[in-house]
């Protein structure tokens, strides 16, 4: 028998209980970074500074063209270089933020220039200071727009975090990578990761689907 | 400090051809999936619609790493016999962005106005004519953008497959390099990432002609942005799915 | 020609057509008028099977359009059919709907190449002899994108004209156009409408041509005719007063 259900429900709790909760903070906390980060980069291509504004694209470009993997190994093997001795999860949890603010960026921009120029030329005929203007006026409804996409790009990240194996963390797809190895039994434990990647991506979906209704997309 | 420079750029660029050649045989598969399975979800047949969608979302749904472990670890114990590497990797690439690639197709051609059916059915042509003759010309050109994106993914996608022992460009830096350079690290991967840049830079040149030609069969101005430049999809109106995802 | 009984169509609870009745004989050219929302473009898209009927049946030329017989019972038609009916029927649209992924010669020849079935040779010759007749002989080459709407609306008249219709409709063929494009685009539906044998169901709001060209005027309103009169009769003394209403509106505003 291929397929043994019995080693199915011996395994299932192993992959959940190893590498779901890994698998969650490393998510929670790379989106974090991310949407943070992202907001920085989208103000600083804003900049009126033409050099700050062009290394911002420049960076932004890079990092979205070049594999997240080669980007992950990078900042394993070169913080320590600078005497940063993070550990795995933290090494991760960077990568993917870093990764992934570059996506944020681009949809921080997107939602910023959807807010009618009309409320700029308002917030300039009440003299509103730039700073006010921003904080005030312009986030403010840009940024309920960009909730959906951005929750798109967290299940995007989901999906992702199972390239953390390589340097050693223990996700979902890790967890049933370890189970598999140790018991030389490879269909149930990799076909459980699958499955819980399914699920998960499909609820966070949902999720999305609803804060869409929510709030709205723009055009 | 840089004395090493050319060894590493030669073993790096060992992994090239690999890189290429996965990331050609992906784009040639998931685009013939993404023009099947897109034109399937708009099949009038309900079964068609629905298997075409079943295969989006287990391909979107789940991780590409987990498609990668699971058809090097476990297809081998159904099927009884291995895969080579590449070709599972390739397989992978193919099936995973064919599935967002299908979406890319659904979409445009439903952007083509509904005016210009009418018009193909007032000039009586067939279902299949209208659309290979009339439809799926006007859609191209929605499609080239989004497909540039695809394709930029699908080549990042590629450097996954060192995980299954493809000896790609990631594969040199990681288990040829690296340990024995393990003090010039920087270097290492700061090469490995301008090789990806080039390929990346490469694939845009190609969509930004290949856009100039469809802009162009619509009689449309190719607009005047750099060769160089690609275009930023609409990301706040993209459509959600268990798919989600960078594109 | 063109037999409409008892047809009804709904979209979802709104009632658009409901127990409508009329014929148009061979060679006539019937113009519906009447106000906007009373089923006038409705009526031509049925036609045009570009939507089908809820009840009642269509007949062009003798041929049911919308039903098939199976057994002793009437079904809806499909595809099949309705090409095979269609074939006769040509229309164009106010927006004159031009392929823009195709030359203009080439929007005359796809047609009927693929559909017609007529060697390339055949079509490009007719193409150009319609082109000619729209007085567009030097477009032949260009982008729909690169003409003017009446230079785009005159290439769509040659392009239904290409298939060799029985029947033409015309949807508001003119209120897309500027103001000084309208007049060329009339006179040449006249010269095709006294030269040829086309059967022509036209809505528009041009009174004037109206007059001037119809065999028949069929004044629609809330998806039931009104009024079916000639167009001496129906313009300079209608016999209802929705009729006298709608058309002082008309003229008042043109
Ligand atoms: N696809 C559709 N779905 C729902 N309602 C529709 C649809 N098409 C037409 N209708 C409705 O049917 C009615 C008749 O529409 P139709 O376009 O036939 O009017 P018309 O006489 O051509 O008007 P106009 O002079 O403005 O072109 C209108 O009330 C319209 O809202
Ligand atoms: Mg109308």
């Amino acid at each position: 028998m291929i397929w043994d259900w019995d080693y199915f429900w011996e395994a299932l709790p192993i992959v959940v209980g190893d590498g779901l909760w890994i698998t969650f903070q490393v998510t929670l906390l790379g989106s974090i970074v991310a949407y943070l980060l992202g907001m920085v980069l989208a103000l600083l291509r804003r900049s009126r500074i033409r050099v700050v504004s062009t290394v911002t694209w420049a960076f932004i470009e890079f990092i979205r063209s070049t594999p997240l993997l080669v980007q992950l190994f990078f900042l394993f093997f070169v913080f320590p270089d600078f005497g940063l001795k993070f550990g795995p999860v933290t090494t991760g949890v960077i990568a993917l933020g870093l990764h992934y603010s570059t996506y944020a960026a681009e949809v921080y921009r997107a939602g910023i220039e959807a807010v009618p120029v009309g409320q700029w030329e308002a917030a300039t005929a009440l003299s509103l200071p730039r700073a006010r203007t921003w904080r005030a006026v312009i986030l403010p409804q840009a940024i309920p727009r960009v909730l959906p996409a951005l929750g798109n790009y967290t299940i995007s990240m989901v999906k992702e975090t199972p390239l953390l194996l390589t340097i050693g963390v223990t996700d979902i797809a890790g967890a049933a990578f370890q189970e598999a190895s140790s018991t030389y039994r490879y269909v149930e434990p990799i076909t459980i990761a699958g499955l819980l990647f399914l699920v998960l991506s499909y609820s966070a979906s949902l999720l999305v689907r609803w804060l869409e209704r929510r709030v709205g997309t723009l055009h | 400090m840089f004395d090493n420079l050319s060894l590493f750029v030669s073993t790096i660029s060992r992994g090239l051809l690999l890189t290429v050649e996965a990331t050609v045989g992906g784009i040639l598969i998931a685009t013939v999936l993404s023009f099947v399975f897109g034109l399937a979800m708009l099949s009038r047949s309900r079964t068609v619609r629905l298997v075409a969608r079943i295969y989006v979302e287990i391909w979107r749904g789940t991780s590409e790493v987990v498609q990668l472990l699971w058809i090097y670890f476990v297809l081998p114990v159904l099927i009884g016999y291995r895969i080579v590497p590449l070709v599972a990797g390739i397989v992978v690439l193919g099936l995973n962005f064919g599935a967002y690639g299908a979406e890319i197709v659904r979409g445009a051609v439903q952007s083509v106005p509904k005016a210009q059916y009418e018009g193909a059915i007032a000039l009586n042509l067939t279902p299949a004519q209208r659309m290979r003759r009339v439809i799926l010309p006007q859609a191209l050109v929605e499609m080239v953008p989004p497909f540039n994106n695809l394709f930029i993914q699908l080549l990042k996608g590629s450097a996954l497959l060192t995980m299954i022992t493809v000896h790609e460009m990631t594969y040199q830096a990681r288990e040829v390099l690296i340990d024995r350079n393990i003090d010039q690290a920087w270097l290492i991967w700061t090469l490995v990432l301008l090789f990806y840049l080039v390929l990346a830079i490469l694939i845009t040149i190609g969509m930004r002609l290949l856009e100039r030609w469809a802009a162009r069969l619509v009689g449309r101005k190719p607009d005047e942005r750099s060769i160089f430049s690609r275009r930023k999809k609409p990301v706040l109106a993209e459509t959600v799915s268990a798919g989600g995802g960078p594109l | 020609m063109i037999r409409f009984e008892d047809v009804a169509k709904r979209f979802g609870d709104h009632v658009v057509l409901d127990g409508l009745n009329f014929t148009v004989a061979p060679g006539e050219f019937v113009t519906l008028i009447g106000p906007s929302g009373s089923g006038k473009t409705t009526i031509l898209r049925l036609l045009m099977t570009l939507e089908q009927v809820t009840s009642g049946t269509i007949h062009v030329d003798g041929e049911c359009l919308t039903h098939v017989r199976r057994g002793d019972r009437l079904v809806p038609a499909d595809e099949k059919h309705q090409q095979q009916v269609r074939k006769r029927i040509g229309m164009v649209f106010q927006q004159f709907n031009l392929f823009p992924n195709m030359k203009v010669l080439q929007n005359l020849t796809e047609a009927p190449i693929r559909s017609l079935g007529l060697s390339r040779a055949e079509a490009e010759a007719r193409a150009h002899e319609l082109l000619d007749l729209v007085g567009l002989s030097d477009k032949v080459h260009a982008h729909p994108t690169q003409l003017s709407g009446g230079q785009q609306q005159r290439v769509a008249i040659a392009r239904a004209l290409a298939m060799r219709p029985d029947v033409l409709l015309l949807d508001e063929v003119t209120s897309a156009l500027d103001p000084e494009l309208v007049a060329g685009v009339l006179r040449l539906l006249k010269d095709i409408a006294e030269t040829t044998e086309i059967t022509f169901l036209c809505v528009t709001h041009e009174m004037g041509f109206a007059r001037d060209v119809s065999d028949r005027v069929l004044m629609f309103d809330h998806g039931h005719i009104v009024e079916d009169a000639s167009p001496d009769k129906l313009f300079s003394e209608p016999d209802h007063e929705r009729t006298r209403e709608f058309l002082s509106a008309v003229l008042e505003r043109g």
